[in-house]
């Protein structure tokens, strides 16, 4: 036995959709459960009965337990129950709640990756509804936004979270801890369908290579068919410099990031808005990514409340290379895809290059030109890439160019 | 003593009679006829007043004493002064010290600064509250504590009482931000400013008696008067009246909740794509967080299409004014003023005109505003498959809230309810309504942040948004997404007395709260 009485979970004025649960285990006298709840009189009943149901599982007859609930869900209490268990007895027990059929998806290398929605990996209220933002990647966060001491509840409630919350077709993304506690986070959340890993921090091609091999053995160990993506983020001037063999190190990694809190204070300077000092980093990230042939992802915007500001840096990051950013507030999400999708200038200009060149074709003309100026094959295939692009957010119609044939 | 019990047109069981008065069942929209003449107050006489017209009298208690103050008195306030109110807990602490016994307090709403008058609930000073029970009263009617029954009615509701003589105001007291030793009176002015003055015209109209209470007296005439001396008996000076930053809020702000800002913005896309706003539209919002969130999304629409709203429907707030000023609404007719910006606007501009809710939303008028509102944003606490509505409880089965101008509301062309599909793990869309408080028939469309819900009774609606890309389900297909992240919620239980009764705008009862159920 570990200690004699464990607490998980949160409670407090501003806390919602999320329970704290202090259990104590006693010789005798069977299970005693003392519920607050603002929502007794609906689901008291239930409570309680999930309650016993969890204890029973993890073979506790005899125990003390007080609940203090905001309308936490199920699959919340059932999570913050699991925790203090753990804290109290050696288990290697898993009580998961159901995995939801709609959330049996897989991903693709080359998807949109515009913006990827933080969500801190140990508040519940957050998750519940993140999946209806329409961000491209939701990362459920167990690394920055989890303090040290709640790591192992936070791993709980995310496990429980990738298998009950449906986020609506976002690509499902974790941010494991660094070093080793990284690799053991892998173990809790990747048999329940994770798309893609975020790992932070990264300084060389090394740690890299163990997590793919964590991920390869827990696949196998598990029969598991579901294709895993990596995406390290680079967050020193370590990072910066080994940025390419980073970006090479694994056949599984689609996209490369950069963590610019990190980074300036790696380099011991201000992070500003302009962003001078971390122009280097950030070119330097854009160029290893496409030398590598993955999106290179920039870092996110912490002012929420200003949308302008946040406007002119996506155009920025965009006009840089980078294919998209990390978002920590569900308004910045609209931002950044707009920002980020083609404006209706380029895809107009696209369309005439990219039309010019397929009639050249088909009249078998080596050169293609655009009225007087001619045009040199990268710069089709850029204007290809921007109509592509255009088709695939439903900015461009797929059969435009018999549109402009006709 | 047991009273009859009838089902109504709604289908909910009511009294026939409640507080010893007979009442009518609903019997559904616009199906009661009322009969007779309005109720007229005693003809008063000029030679019992001043003649140079200076009616100030020395106390709030001596003036309730000249106006007879006894027991079973019905004493009428207004809310203007919101959770800053200092007058009318003094009423009744005045009355208690007399030793006055079983008073009806008749609200136009009551705030959390109200809580107070539980003790004197407790020692018999006041015998029931007729107007809306928040918080901890809420609580203590649901509990059954309170020795009278409460009853619930609309602000338009409330009026049409009045006028029809169901409730006859022995005492009026209304507080007031500025006034002349005539009672002319004003909601700007001085130090505790709400702008307007909009629910005390049918008190001041029908009640025996009429004391104005100011810590503003000004010079004759008080100009433009709201409240006028002629209804007026008494003018008591104070100290204060209000807590001024409790009056109005120093800023009304939009929500920052992500869903609710997706439940906005969905709302306006509704709007938008429906065909409902459109040049010239009459509408109406509140001042909640979603609301004004929708008002400002609402506003970007006119102003990038060129478009002006005709007019608006206040308790007007900084975003609406916003809109007047910038030429995207032609009228802010207000009833309150809810921030500073809108309380400095009705002072200085011409087209910010106060409003009284007697002519607005009174059903027992030959018309009013309510019907000529384009669009119309409410909210609720729950909805049911039948579209029918509930403000005033909660699922837990404790009265909570009062109806406000909701029921008078729901007489707009098209009503909207922006709702979060759940709250706390608690289900908006219930099979059931708790407490009926508005038939499904004048409820349009329910939008929340996981789809949008149209009433099938509105086929011209369904068909206007045919195609439109919106996230259309069916209420059920709502109700049972909700269930299946909450999971089915029981129902409170309930004892078989009631507790308070609900008014349907017409003056008929359309369903009753009854006493929690202890556990």
């Amino acid at each position: 036995m570990k200690s004699a009485v464990a607490i998980s979970g949160n409670t407090g004025p501003k806390v919602r959709s999320d329970c704290e649960i202090t259990l104590q285990l006693s010789g005798k006298g069977g299970i005693a459960i003392d519920l607050t709840s603002k929502v007794k009189t609906l689901y008291g009943k239930s409570i309680v009965n999930l309650t016993n149901q969890v204890l029973d599982f993890f073979n506790i007859k005899n125990a003390n337990v007080r609940i203090i609930d905001s309308g936490a869900l199920p699959f919340v209490i059932s999570a913050r129950l699991e925790a203090a268990v753990k804290k109290l007895t050696d288990t290697e027990l898993e009580y998961l709640p159901d995995f939801l059929p709609e959330n049996d998806y897989s991903t693709t290398r080359d998807r949109f990756r515009f913006s990827r929605l933080y969500l801190p990996g140990n508040n519940p209220g957050l998750m519940i509804n993140a999946g209806l933002h329409s961000a491209d990647g939701i990362i459920l966060d167990l690394e920055d936004s989890v303090a040290t001491d709640r790591k192992d509840e936070a791993t709980i409630l995310v496990r429980n979270a990738l298998r009950q919350i449906n986020f609506c077709g976002a690509e499902r993304m974790v941010r494991i801890n660094q070093g080793e506690r990284g690799l053991k986070d892998l173990l809790s959340i990747i048999p329940h369908n994770v798309n893609l890993v975020l790992i932070p921090k990264c300084e060389s091609p090394e740690y890299i290579k163990k997590v793919e091999k964590e991920i390869l053995g827990i696949r196998k160990k598990l029969n598991l068919q579901n294709q895993v993506f990596l995406m390290p983020i680079i967050e020193s001037a370590l990072g910066v410099e080994n940025s390419f063999a980073i970006a090479q190190s694994s056949d599984n990694i689609v996209a490369m990031a950069i963590g610019l809190e990190d980074y300036t204070a790696d380099l011991g300077v201000q992070r500003t808005a302009e962003g001078k000092e971390s122009f280097y980093a950030r070119t330097r990230i854009v160029v290893a990514a496409k030398a590598a042939g993955i999106q290179p992802i920039d870092s996110v915007f912490s002012d929420v409340a200003d949308m302008e500001a946040l406007r002119e840096t996506v155009l920025i990051s965009k006009s840089l290379g980078f294919e998209g950013m990390g978002c920590i507030h569900p308004r910045q999400i609209p931002v950044i895809r707009e920002g980020f999708a083609p404006d209706e200038t380029e895809i107009e200009k696209s369309k005439k290059i990219v039309f010019a060149y397929e009639s050249a074709r088909l009249n078998g003309l080596g050169v293609v030109a655009l009225g007087s100026k001619m045009i040199d094959p990268p710069v089709v295939a850029r204007a290809q890439k921007t109509i592509d692009l255009a088709i695939r957010l439903g900015l461009l119609e797929d059969n435009w160019i018999k549109n402009i044939s006709s | 003593m047991t009273v009859k019990r009838v089902k109504n047109a709604a289908g909910r069981f009511v009294p026939t009679e409640i507080n010893g008065q007979p009442v009518i069942p609903y019997k559904g929209v616009g199906k009661h006829k009322p009969e007779g003449r309005k109720y007229s107050p005693r003809i008063p006489s000029c030679s019992d007043f001043p003649e140079d017209g200076n009616k100030v009298t020395g106390s709030l208690e001596e003036a309730l004493c000249k106006c007879g103050l006894r027991d079973g008195m019905t004493i009428s306030t207004h809310h203007h002064l919101r959770d800053g109110d200092l007058v009318s807990n003094k009423i009744f602490e005045i009355a208690s010290s007399m030793g006055i016994r079983d008073l009806i307090w008749f609200p136009s709403a009551s705030f959390p600064c109200n809580d107070p008058l539980i003790k004197y609930l407790d020692n018999g000073t006041i015998n029931r509250i007729e107007g809306s029970m928040n918080g901890p009263l809420g609580r203590y009617v649901s509990e059954g504590k309170m020795k009278g029954t409460a009853v619930l009615r609309s602000h338009g509701g409330r009026v049409q009482a009045i006028q029809d003589g169901e409730v006859k105001i022995d005492i009026a007291v209304m507080a007031a931000p500025s006034a002349d030793s005539f009672g002319n009176a004003k909601g700007t002015g001085g130090t505790s400013a709400c702008g307007v003055l909009g629910y005390a015209k049918a008190d001041t109209m029908y009640a025996d008696k009429v004391i104005v209470v100011t810590d503003n007296l000004v010079e004759l005439p008080c100009f433009p008067m709201e409240i006028e001396g002629n209804y007026v008996d008494y003018v008591v000076v104070v100290d204060k009246i209000g807590i001024p930053e409790k009056i109005v809020s120093g800023t009304t702000q939009i929500t920052k909740s992500p869903d609710r800002l997706l439940i906005a913005d969905l709302t306006a896309a509704f709007l938008e794509k429906s065909g409902i706003l459109k040049n010239g539209v009459n509408m109406q919002a509140g001042a909640g967080g979603t609301s004004l969130a929708i008002a400002v999304f609402v506003h970007q629409i006119l102003k990038n299409k060129g478009w002006k709203s005709k007019l608006g429907f206040g308790g007007s707030t900084k975003y609406m004014v916003k809109m007047l000023e910038e030429g995207q609404m032609g009228y802010i007719l207000d009833a309150q003023a809810f921030d500073l910006d809108s309380v400095a606007s009705v002072e200085r501009n011409a087209n910010h005109v106060a409003y009284p809710v007697f002519n607005a939303y009174n059903y027992h008028s030959k018309g009013n505003l309510t019907s000529m509102m384009d669009i119309m944003i409410l909210g609720a606490t729950e909805v049911d498959l039948n579209f029918n509505g509930n403000v005033v409880t909660h699922s837990d089965g404790y009265l909570l809230h009062g109806i406000g101008g909701w029921q008078n509301c729901l007489h707009a062309r098209n009503v909207i309810l922006p709702l979060p599909l759940f709250r706390d793990r608690i289900p908006v869309i219930v099979d059931d309504v708790t407490t009926l408080c508005g038939p499904g028939e004048l409820i349009d469309v329910i939008i929340t942040e996981r789809g949008i819900a149209i009433n099938p009774l509105r086929k011209d609606l369904i068909e206007s948004v045919k195609g439109s890309g919106l996230p259309l389900k069916t209420i059920k297909e709502l109700k049972e997404e909700a269930e299946k992240i909450c999971g089915k919620p029981e129902k409170p239980e309930f004892e078989d007395d009631i507790v308070a009764a609900i008014k349907w705008v017409d003056g008929t009862v359309i369903d009753v709260v009854r006493k929690i159920k202890n556990n």
